[in-house]
């Protein structure tokens, strides 16, 4: 069954067929769902109901479209990376340039899409967690621009390799909590505002900045991060006249690859790839792929991969990326993977940063680390593809946050 | 053979008492599966009615700090799910003192549903609360513990909409309604909140089931207002607190006795009880 998947441009058209969650959020009867402290379930019925209701509203994505346009400076270019096809060899390569949104990533379409919802719930509070800083940049942003309260949570280690975004994020206004519970990064984070949210639910808002979390979040962060996938679409049959044979990603919690994939999900003959975070290497045990090293499990509220031991406790993760730096990953992703729909591969923190610095000598352009991955696995795979083919990569943020921690890194 | 947690709320009801639940965090503050049954034995003992074993987890996402690090530390001496069952079986060549182990879902669900319920049947655990199960998600578990006869005990909290607490007390049937006083994570407070009447009220209209309350309660008078309201007060994090900070001590066992028997004597003055 063919079925146009739903756009964040106003027709909102629920696809009903494999690609659809259940009424609890889970996708395939199995990823997704809600596993939460009962004090959070009303606040989710809340929250999944004011989304449905906006999802199917002109006038909510009529206002999302606007902000989109005029302060984030959507549509975001989709670039022909020709040095870097023409370095290569093989299929032609064109980035998703992300890192020109407002914010400088991919965050902030969904931080956008949920300040509006949070003004339709009025709740003047809102609270985020961040690993890298840039969803909670993009958080803090919006907070400003909508004159509401802003406490973002973050790892004590990651506040650490992050400063950068720690001092915008103060600049804008907001409060930033150091997390010093547990492994003191971005899964630590999760829990604290989780803890936040449950003891201040009534008039606090929880911007989730990924697609992982209780069901609505894995759904609503991805319908406003398909933007992404969306405009990338458009632009490549407008450039090529047609689908690209390959579209890449970074995955952490997977935000970035689930908004440019899902518009392409339904298009059968173009093959997805996410790329998760090797770190030191898979066999070391020092990395954070959990599609490709995880087992079945639930954190954060929903049933997905986990990194974790034999008796389910999570294990601790490393990634010279703070935002892939996580052992979760989404629902949507899990399933994808269960199905076949999309391949998970993996690159090592070494094989990220050649990436980056590639990139910023090819192409005159600093990617984020977390964008690294997906530009290291671009890097290995295009040479061995014919020059006809295309390759689609998500370029999901810039790299000016990681400019001290590469400096260390490469001596510079 | 009724289920030990059915056994003894029924005899409280006949001595008009409240019951007296208690939290630790199993392997915290000893790392010995002898010691932690030592003090469960001393909490029963002492008056605890019930005890909460609490599962040690990376993420306790309903935790306050106290627990949190009381859970952490268990974790870093080794503790895990089947440290918790020796437990268990070690206070059952004791004491058929009802035991709830308390955790969350991922230590059940890694080890395996059926054999998670089956451990817990064999060593003499009664009951589960498990923090981030709520009822839409927890078929697959209730099948497995109520062939064991193992009561999931689900939580209602002061967000719980009518139609919520209509679902959680539909979908038990044994054990007891773990009424959250406040909305938060665990830990000492100085109040119970003037509202608790109601929410605990409005559980009570819906089922015969008993309804105990936890969350922020730590002195005799908050065990005696609540006990005048509610079926039985849980206590956690002012008694792990309070293991923790006299464990270094000879005395740590007559220490806590002495706060048990305290908190017990406030579930006794229930004058007002219906």
């Amino acid at each position: 069954m063919s079925v146009k998947a739903e756009n964040a441009s106003g027709a909102a058209q629920v696809a009903e067929d494999e690609y659809a969650p259940d009424q609890l959020g889970r996708f395939g009867g199995r990823f997704g769902g809600r596993f939460v402290p009962e004090t959070l379930v009303p606040a989710l019925d809340e929250l999944t109901a004011v989304y449905e209701e906006a999802r199917s509203d002109r006038e909510f994505w009529k206002e999302f479209n606007f902000i989109a346009a005029h302060y984030v400076g959507r549509p975001t270019p989709l670039y022909f990376a020709e040095k870097m096809t023409a370095e290569l060899g093989g299929a032609k390569i064109y980035l998703k340039r992300e890192d020109l949104a407002h914010t400088g990533a991919h965050k902030i379409n969904n931080a956008l899409g949920q300040i509006l919802l949070a003004r339709r719930m009025n709740k003047p509070r809102i609270i985020a967690e961040t690993g890298a800083g840039q969803h909670g940049v993009a958080t803090a942003t919006v907070c400003a621009r909508f004159g509401c309260e802003c406490v973002v949570y973050m790892g004590a280690e990651d506040i650490i390799r992050q400063h950068l975004n720690v001092v915008r994020m103060r600049l804008l206004g907001a409060t930033v909590v150091s997390v010093e519970s547990g492994t003191k990064t971005l899964k630590d984070a999760l829990n604290e505002a989780m803890r936040d949210w449950v003891t201040n639910i009534r008039n606090t808002h929880y911007i989730i900045g990924t697609v992982a979390g209780p069901h609505p979040y894995p759904v609503m962060v991805r319908d406003f991060q398909a933007v992404i996938g969306e405009e990338a679409r458009k632009q490549i049959l407008n450039d090529e006249g047609r689908l690209p044979d390959h579209v890449i990603a970074c995955v952490g919690g997977g935000s970035n690859a689930m908004g440019m994939f899902y518009p392409f999900v339904r298009d059968e003959s173009v093959k997805l790839i996410g790329v998760e975070a090797a770190g030191r290497g898979i066999e070391t045990g020092e990395h954070a792929a959990t599609l490709t090293a995880g087992s079945e499990g639930v954190l954060h509220g929903s049933h997905s991969f986990v990194l974790q031991d034999e008796y389910g406790q999570v294990m601790p993760t490393h990634s010279v990326s703070a935002g892939l730096d996580y052992p979760g990953v989404g629902p949507e992703h899990a399933y994808w993977k269960e199905i076949g729909r999309a391949s998970y591969v993996t690159v090592t923190d070494q094989e990220a940063l050649d990436a980056f610095q590639w990139t910023a000598r090819m192409e005159g352009i600093i990617p984020a680390l977390e964008s690294s991955h997906a530009l290291a696995y671009v890097r290995k795979f295009a040479p061995n593809l014919p020059k006809d083919q295309i390759v689609l990569v998500s370029l999901s943020g810039r790299g000016d946050k990681d400019v001290d921690t590469v400096a260390e890194l490469l001596k510079i | 053979m009724p289920n030990r947690l059915d056994a003894t709320f029924a005899a409280l009801k006949a001595r008009r008492e409240a019951a007296l639940v208690t939290y630790v965090a199993a392997g915290d503050p000893f790392p010995t599966v002898e010691k932690t049954a030592r003090v469960v034995l001393a909490l029963a003992e002492a008056g605890a009615d019930v005890v909460e074993l609490g599962i040690p987890y990376s993420d306790p996402m309903a935790d306050g700090p106290t627990i949190q690090a009381a859970t952490q530390r268990a974790l870093d001496a080794g503790v895990n799910p089947p440290f918790v069952f020796d437990v268990v079986r070690r206070v059952r060549r004791e004491s058929q003192t009802p035991i709830v182990l308390m955790g969350y879902y991922n230590n059940v669900l890694r080890i395996g549903l059926a054999r998670f319920a089956q451990e817990m049947a064999d060593a003499g655990a009664d009951g589960v609360i498990l923090s981030d199960l709520p009822p839409e998600e927890a078929d697959p578990w209730k099948t497995e513990a109520d062939a064991r006869k193992i009561a999931t005990i689900f939580l209602l909290a002061p967000t719980s909409t009518p139609e919520r607490i209509d679902a959680v007390v539909s979908d038990m049937n044994s054990g007891f309604v773990y009424c959250v006083s406040r909305t938060g994570v665990t830990g000492v407070q100085r109040d119970v909140p003037e509202d608790l009447h109601r929410l605990v009220t409005s559980i009570k209209n819906k089922t015969n089931l008993p309804v105990c309350v936890g969350f922020g309660i730590s002195t005799r008078e908050h065990v005696k207002q609540v006990s005048s309201i509610s079926d039985g007060v849980v206590i956690g994090s002012r008694l792990v607190e309070a293991l923790r900070s006299n464990a270094g001590s000879a005395e740590w066992e007559t220490t806590i006795r002495k706060m048990v028997s305290e908190w017990k004597s406030g579930t006794t003055t229930k004058e007002n009880h219906v």
